[in-house]
């Protein structure tokens, strides 16, 4: 009834092809960033600023990655949380060795690194599909683990393996409130959708699409697998690093491999399943059902006053969060993204369904 | 970005702000301790006795009355072990009411060095009884970090110490061969740097061979052990790890009785089904966490006895991972004793007002006697130069069916660990841009 595009016509090419064709749509995700970068900050508790928002927010991102290789190149990878340890090992890097450094460019920096790293692996994909594909950027998981533990070089010869970040400024302003913090991602995390989104739309975009859905008939009407899958690899795990840098400066401050092991790179592949393959979207809905679902569940009991054993809440949410992942891949294996996308057109045409 | 997110978010915040309010009236005499555990996970057997073990303790000081008629208060979290669970946990506790979280024992190296990050901004004290990194002794440039009782570094200069003794003295170290088999993470890796010093000043040959985690895989491990011959092995496992390493050793043919765990790879737990085969293993204790005092009795009769104590198997009580839990706890409760004693007796105290509790820690041989430690522990006097307090430990021996104590108290070498602390704590100051705090004493 209001969520209806009637007379909203569209008379330039460029207007048909925006991102968010109906109006109600753009007013609505004004409105999101309005509240998103206003009210949140000066709203929300500490808590739910430092330990879901920004969590959310960085997997999120590290999900659109990801989202780029598997849902739109369709070459799947299990070698996540290795690109995100490069990208987060390779800024600190920059920012130990190279002080003068400003925090945004180490951050880029760490994605680019992330990039060569998930070029190289990248190449077994022109040979190589599926889940032998997945075998193969399984052992960038186990090859950066194994790098990060035992090259004293890329710890800078810390005695203990791990690293820790030094406090945190851009331009002069200090990055030590929750709040400040919080924006830093966002501004990040909203930059990088936006390109991301585009890239998915442009000629790449649909050559990486055409590669999914059949790498022969793609390069029979001229596309070359060879650079469609590597640029697939390099945006994605750009991107990625990225994150990893994000998760490493912003929301660890110190780290060790273990935060970047292979069930980082499990966790980024589930989101990417549950919120939808192939939807940037998705990629949001994804980082926060697996974010934030199991945070509910565990304070669900505290919530009612229910007095139950830590061990037995965090034993039930793991059965409950099992459960879930369960029931959405059966009622919608396109992810969340596709039953919101259902409940849009069940929208557009209510209160009067055909 | 889209609606569907906006939504959670809001009604998120929404329902979070309402239930903090609805929650958490504020009472005037309560006192809150977080209590970060991990009962889950490949580290659970031995994060349950620990947890229960603090848990217990501040139970019994309830019982007892509170500290100057303040309760404690209490509430556990579970980290499974994992950097990004502790995170939250610490962010959720942290603010707690009725005046915030009074000290974090995160129970994880991984965990205590990200939140060691966060506690100066939080003003937050970290205890570490007997982990976290090493050089936090140095309390002008950790002025929030707390590794009371000994570090890593400690333990191995002390079992240094035991290997010699029983060697017939520091001079006959020379030549030998020490293996330290280790869980590959910056908990077994912190005690190289000591052992690297101590195997320059001493002359013996320091082997390494680390152990991906979570360690059950140790057949390469041994047959290199097997190769090499080390005179002793140091085993710095944890969880899975050590019955692992004990079995491999059995199987490679080595000795148990030359083998020397960290006190988080040896409690009852660890060896007990064992039994037999780990006869000979060394272990070596904080403090004297073998020993069955007072406070077992008390605890019996004022908590177990009506059925509220943690442990409701029932059988961990009196273990050395239990015991070790209870130090925890009652080295937070004293530091909150202390620290009324300054701030005000019987009133609730914040985090800030707790850290100067801890810096000022004096346990005389009197008051642990009184507490029901006196057998447990030798007299702790923290400064704010000195961190740790006292370092005391025993080491103790598996004879197959139960630790029995095979040496005299030792402390750590001051010659050996302190030149590491403070040249390890500086390195880091100037990594972090920190200013040391001038201590007064």
């Amino acid at each position: 009834m209001f969520y209806r595009e009637n007379g909203q016509f569209k008379t330039t090419y460029r207007s048909d092809q925006q991102i968010f064709p109906i109006r109600q749509d753009r007013i609505f995700i004004s409105l999101l960033l309005i509240v998103a970068f206003v009210a949140v900050p000066l709203l929300a508790s500490d808590y739910f600023l430092k330990a879901i928002l920004i969590p959310f927010l960085i997997l999120a991102l590290a999900a659109i990655g990801l989202n780029i290789l598997v849902g739109y190149c369709g070459q799947i990878s299990l070698g996540t949380g290795a690109f995100m340890a490069v990208g987060a090992y390779a800024a600190w890097n920059v920012g130990v060795r190279m002080p003068a450094v400003p925090l945004v460019a180490q951050i880029l920096i760490g994605g680019c690194f992330a990039t060569v790293v998930g070029v190289i692996f990248g190449i077994p994909s022109l040979r190589i599909r599926g889940l032998y594909l997945a075998v193969a950027t399984l052992a960038a998981q186990f090859f950066v683990d194994w790098a990060f533990l035992r090259i004293p070089f890329f710890t800078n010869h810390s005695s203990s393996g791990s690293v820790s970040v030094p406090a945190l400024s851009i331009l002069g302003v200090s990055l030590q409130t929750a709040g400040a913090k919080y924006l830093f991602v966002l501004c990040f995390v909203v930059v990088f959708a936006l390109l991301a989104k585009n890239l998915v739309r442009s000629a790449i975009g649909r050559e990486w699409m055409a590669i999914r859905d059949m790498d022969v008939a793609a390069s029979v009407i001229g596309i070359r697998p060879m650079y469609a899958k590597l640029s697939a690899f390099a945006v994605s795990s750009f991107i990625v690093g990225v994150a990893g840098a994000l998760w490493g400066f912003l929301h660890l401050g110190s780290w060790e491999p273990l935060a970047f092991d292979l069930n980082r790179s499990f966790q980024l592949l589930f989101m990417v399943i549950i919120g939808g393959l192939g939807s940037i979207v998705g990629s949001f809905y994804g980082a926060a059902f697996i974010v934030l679902v199991p945070v509910l569940l565990n304070h669900i009991p505290s919530w009612f006053g229910i007095p139950i054993a830590v061990d037995t809440a965090t034993h039930i949410e793991q059965m409950i969060f099992g459960a879930l992942i369960v029931f959405f891949l059966i009622a919608e294996p396109h992810g969340l993204a596709r039953l919101w996308s259902i409940g849009k057109e069940k929208l557009r045409i209510w209160p009067f369904p055909h | 970005m889209d609606r569907k997110n906006l939504k959670a978010c809001v009604a998120g915040l929404l329902a979070m702000a309402s239930l903090t309010i609805l929650s958490t009236p504020a009472v005037a005499d309560e006192q809150f301790i977080p209590l970060l555990a991990y009962r889950t996970g490949s580290f659970a057997p031995l994060g349950i006795p620990w947890a229960d073990g603090k848990m217990d303790y501040l139970k019994l000081v309830n019982a007892r009355g509170g500290v100057n008629g303040v309760k404690i208060t209490y509430e556990e979290c579970e980290t499974a072990y994992a950097t990004d669970r502790g995170v939250e946990c610490y962010e959720r506790l942290k603010g707690h009411a009725p005046t915030g979280a009074s000290a974090y024992d995160p129970q994880s190296t991984g965990i205590t060095f990200a939140v060691s990050d966060k506690a100066p901004g939080d003003k937050e004290p970290i205890m570490t009884v007997g982990y976290g990194l090493s050089q936090s002794t140095d309390g002008s440039v950790f002025p929030w970090n707390f590794p009371l009782l000994g570090t890593y570094w400690t333990a191995a200069d002390i079992m240094i110490q035991d290997i010699a003794k029983k060697e017939g003295g520091v001079d006959k170290l020379k030549g030998k061969k020490i293996a330290l088999v280790y869980h590959d993470s910056p908990y077994g890796k912190e005690p190289i740097p000591l052992l690297q010093a101590l195997s320059k000043k001493d002359g013996f040959e320091l082997l390494l061979y680390p152990v991906p985690a979570p360690g059950v895989e140790q057949k390469s491990t041994w047959l290199q052990i097997r190769q090499a011959k080390p005179n002793y092995v140091l085993l710095w496992s944890a969880g899975i790890m050590t019955p692992t390493a004990l079995r491999e050793a059995q199987a490679s043919g080595y000795p148990r009785d030359k083998m020397y765990g960290i006190w988080w790879a040896g409690s009852e737990g660890d060896v007990k089904d064992l039994g037999a085969v780990a006869k000979g293993y060394n272990v070596i204790t904080i403090a004297n966490s073998v020993a069955k005092d007072k406070v077992h009795d008390e605890l019996k009769a004022k908590v177990y006895d009506k059925g509220e104590g943690a442990d409701t198997a029932g059988n961990t009580v009196g273990t050395l991972a239990h015991t070790r839990g209870m130090i925890i706890s009652m080295l937070t409760v004293e530091a909150i004793r202390t620290a009324q004693e300054k701030f005000g007796k019987g009133k609730s105290l914040t985090p800030e007002q707790v850290r100067w509790g801890l810096e000022h820690l004096n346990l005389t041989q009197d008051r642990l006697n009184e507490i029901g430690f006196g057998e447990i522990m030798r007299p702790v006097k923290t400064s704010c130069t000195n961190h740790t307090g006292d370092d005391w430990a025993r080491i103790v021996t598996w004879d197959g069916g139960k630790f029995q104590l095979t040496s005299d108290w030792y402390r750590s070498d001051k010659s050996v660990v302190e030149p590491l602390v403070k040249e390890a704590a500086a390195k880091y100051a100037k990594d972090k841009n920190i200013t040391p705090v001038k201590c007064e004493d």
